[in-house]
């Protein structure tokens, strides 16, 4: 049974339609993070894609940059509470990605540098809902945000967006990734409210 | 010692207690000094410090830690808040918080970062910012109970954000055992010797003490500073298990 | 549960409301050794990052993980697994 304060409002949450239940419209970008901002360079970074039967593809930045890529604008909703509406980025789709790979799996994990990950169904990759990003608003990726290149999931509570990301298994069981091993849920829809397991 | 520090009853230290704001002080044109009374609290050491919660109409909570600026007075607790621009809740407990208005507050905490009034040896406090909070929590405890001597280095951008400045003033004043010096970041006083910049080797050399005075360090403040000043004393020859640190982030 | 007013990394100092919902004795001034590389340190002087969507505390030698706490309405996680021994001074 908690105390009120009198006055104390904490962010404003104005409905109008485009924010998810709990949510406040942000002007600026927050930063969060569980670690110190990995440092990768373009020489070495790789993207890899592994499947349930271990066959692994990658991708260098010369070739991920090479692949027809798409300008996207969306909203993004933080677990945090934070929406930013009409964020622009630039990315190769998963779809382009995945495109040829040989998989039974329902599931992926992805990885990122820094050693991060976030579990998320296979399904929810495909079909025009995911992309390796390198650009926001214009310009390449900056590091606090995710760049070199980060997945872009929008439909699906940002922390399964993963910065610095590096690949993603493709596996037939679900497996809980770094916050959802902790209590966060394993799918994360902002619509739903699916922020905790159990919810 | 691990159990919180002061002895109390378990269940009375974990949980979120009522706390009424009882009076208000400004200190800086950004910082304000708010005394809460919570029944029956059990006390606390220099350098712990209390989370405060806020519960909005609509349920919504939120939660941030305070420092303690006082030693323990019966029911009474102070604590120093700085103004963070956008900030959600230090603008509001600045600002909006009235005198009978409700927080809860959790508490004591920190079991590490005190100091307490029996140890004897000699004591340096680097400051940075609001970082001098629980610093000045140990300069009260001090007066009348401990003849340690304390320095006390206070850096801030200008010196209209210091915060206590007459009270510090008037201890340094009034006891030798007191010394206080501000290193100015951005904006020196005029007629000063010391040009504006960040805290470095020199302004510890000059106003600290040293590492054969074998003091116990506590060094508060935002995170870079925090980081730079251990690294200059451990540089120094400061053993770094006499160097206590708390780091509020931030730059 | 919290956003904050600055941006981190904070230290340990910082987990000791969070902790204190679980833990009987103060954590801050426990010695956590760390998995990976062995140091033992403070628990106030790990490096943490959060309070938001959890805290994590980083061994402030190697930066391996070494807890994380995440607070929903109505329960607490901790993971303790990166600390592979806590040591609490206990009075005589």
């Amino acid at each position: 049974m908690s105390v009120f304060t009198r006055g104390f409002h904490g962010r404003r949450r104005d409905d109008d339609g485009r924010l998810p239940p709990g949510q406040y419209l942000t002007d600026d970008f927050p930063v969060l993070s569980a670690g110190p901002t990995p440092q990768v360079s373009l020489d070495h970074w790789a993207f890899a894609v592994r499947t349930e039967s271990g066959v692994e593809r990658a991708w260098s930045w010369a070739e991920l940059t090479a692949l027809p890529s798409e300008t996207v604008t969306v909203d993004i909703h933080c677990v945090t509470r934070w929406t930013k509406l009409e964020t622009q980025w630039r990315g190769v789709s998963l779809d382009t990605l995945l495109d040829d790979v040989e998989t039974a799996a329902d599931f992926a994990l992805v990885h990122s540098y820094g050693g991060y990950t976030t579990n998320l169904p296979l399904d929810d990759l495909l079909d025009g809902q995911a992309w390796v990003a390198f650009e926001y608003d214009g310009e390449s990726l900056a590091p606090e945000h995710g760049g070199p290149a980060r997945l872009l999931v929008p439909h699906l509570y940002f922390w399964k967006s993963a910065k610095w990301v590096r690949g993603l298994d493709l596996l037939l069981q679900d497996e809980p990734g770094f916050w959802e091993q902790l209590g966060y849920h394993d799918y994360g829809d902002p619509w739903r409210e699916q922020r905790y397991q159990g919810d | 010692m691990a159990r919180a520090a002061v002895p109390g009853r378990l269940r009375a230290r974990r949980a979120w207690r009522p706390a009424v704001l009882l009076e208000r002080r400004t200190e800086s044109p950004s910082a304000r000094t708010l005394v809460l009374g919570v029944d029956a609290w059990a006390g606390h050491l220099p350098g712990q410090h209390i989370d405060v919660r806020l519960t909005a109409e609509d349920g919504y909570q939120t939660a941030r830690s305070y420092s303690l600026a006082a030693p323990a007075a019966g029911d009474r607790l102070e604590i120093t808040v700085q103004r963070a621009d956008g900030g959600e809740v230090s603008p509001f407990l600045t600002d909006e918080l009235g005198v009978g208005d409700r927080v809860e507050v959790r508490g004591p905490l920190g079991g590490w970062f005190v100091w307490r009034p029996a140890d004897p040896g000699p004591v340096l406090l680097v400051a940075g910012g609001s970082g001098v909070v629980p610093l000045m929590a140990m300069i009260r405890a001090r007066a009348g109970v401990s003849r340690a001597p304390f320095r006390l280095i206070y850096s801030v951008r200008t010196p209209d954000d210091r915060i206590y400045a007459a009270e510090l003033r008037r201890r340094a004043a009034d006891d030798g055992g007191l010394d206080v010096a501000y290193v100015y970041t951005r904006e020196a006083p005029a007629g000063g010797s010391r040009p504006p910049g960040r805290i470095g080797a020199d302004d510890l050399v000059v106003h600290g003490w040293p590492p054969d005075f074998e003091p116990a360090c506590y060094v508060c403040g935002p995170t870079p500073l925090v980081e730079a000043v251990a690294g200059l004393l451990v540089g120094w020859g400061h053993h770094p298990e006499r160097i206590r640190t708390e780091r509020f982030g931030g730059s | 549960m919290t956003q904050t007013e600055t941006t981190g990394p904070y230290d340990g100092n910082a987990l000791a409301g969070p902790l204190s919902e679980v833990f009987a004795l103060e954590v801050t001034a426990a010695l956590a050794r760390c998995r990976g590389c062995g140091q033992s340190a403070p628990v106030a002087t790990l490096v943490v990052y959060g309070p938001e969507p959890g805290l994590v505390g980083r061994c402030p030698g190697c930066s391996d993980v070494l807890l994380r706490v995440v607070r929903t309405p109505d329960a607490v996680w901790l993971d303790l697994g990166g600390i592979s021994a806590l040591r609490f001074a206990v009075p005589t």
